[in-house]
């Protein structure tokens, strides 16, 4: 395991980061592969950890790659990642909705890009 | 990541997805603990494997106490994942989890909306997938089963596993080697494959099997 400061050394520090806001509630919404896109610049004067989203979400990242990056937990990127919807400056690609069955043309797009793989 | 100072870390341009990329799909890779999941996340990944994290405080995880946290006990659960670009449009996001079974079921959201799961198994350690194999049967997650082949693994007749594994016939079984791309890449073929069949055809795997 390699990141595990976050979370072992300082928990305090997640509370600072999260704002102590409870980080459920705000996880709703999210999965690990909603993609995430920028849709303003980072300024200096942001908290650092949404200046670093707006940083590296120039092109489309999942959340699951966002928190790999920043080392963060990924209930906590979500509530950062709500703070930043909510003041529009990034724009979300939800996934495909859990269905009983997922889409047969969606299924066969799959199919098609592994066999170029 | 420190924020002290140090540029965060982020994507290398050349693993930058295309802006156009408006749909992302996952699969989940559970197994036993050495299995091969990482190898094979790893042989399929157009990215570096990447790692996220989460902290588990639910009652009953009950261990790995950390110092410092009164409140509730908590552990962290770690998964490593990686990327496949499919077409301007879509992209496939592979999951492998460690060898913690009790807790990918924790995991919020990691089954929702999964396309199926691939179990990766070890013929030597057949007994490991049980637990994982009933708890997919349980929440109802399409599953194929990829037999990992180690040098020294035995290589049983396919049925003579199905039946020591109680798979349902319509579950696939295949062999591979998580180590090549090729070979990892037929894994998620398999399942895709199945999972159009079930789509196309629902009622089959709602049938009673024998």
């Amino acid at each position: 395991m390699s990141n595990q400061d976050w979370a072992n050394a300082n928990p305090e520090r997640l509370y600072v980061i999260s704002g102590g806001r409870d980080r459920k509630s705000a996880t709703a919404g999210f999965d690990l592969v909603t993609l995430v896109v920028a849709r303003a610049r980072p300024e200096p004067t942001m908290q650092p950890e949404h200046a670093a989203i707006l940083r590296i979400c120039g092109s489309p990242l999942s959340v699951a790659e966002i928190s790999a990056y920043l080392r963060l937990p990924n209930s906590l990127v979500t509530v950062l990642l709500a703070d930043l919807l909510a003041e529009r400056r990034i724009e979300v690609r939800a996934p495909v909705p859990p269905a009983a069955l997922p889409d047969l043309s969606l299924l066969e797009a799959v199919i098609h890009g592994l066999q170029r793989l | 990541m420190d924020f002290n100072g140090s540029e965060p870390r982020g994507p290398r341009e050349a693993e930058l997805l295309p802006a156009t990329v408006a749909t992302a799909v996952k699969v989940v890779v559970v197994g036993g603990f050495g299995v091969g999941k990482t190898t094979l996340v790893g042989a399929v990944s157009e990215i570096r494997p990447l790692t996220t994290e989460e902290t588990m405080t639910e009652a009953g995880v009950g261990i790995d106490d950390l110092a410092g946290v009164e409140r509730k006990n908590s552990t962290t659960v770690a998964m490593d994942f990686g990327r496949i670009t499919i077409s301007d449009e879509l992209v496939l996001y592979v999951f492998g989890t460690p060898g913690q079974e009790r807790f990918w079921f924790l995991w919020n959201g990691l089954f929702e909306g999964a396309l199926g799961a691939v179990v990766l198994v070890d013929t030597r350690r057949l007994e490991v997938s049980f637990d994982v194999l009933g708890r997919l049967e349980d929440r109802g997650v399409p599953f194929v089963v990829a037999l990992n082949a180690f040098p020294e693994s035995p290589r049983y007749p396919v049925e003579e596993l199905r039946a020591a594994l109680d798979l349902p016939h319509h579950v696939p079984i295949v062999h591979c080697d998580a180590r090549s791309r090729e070979s990892s890449r037929d894994v998620l073929m398999a399942l895709m494959r199945y999972l159009y069949d079930l789509a196309a055809q629902p009622a089959a795997a709602a049938q009673p099997v024998g």
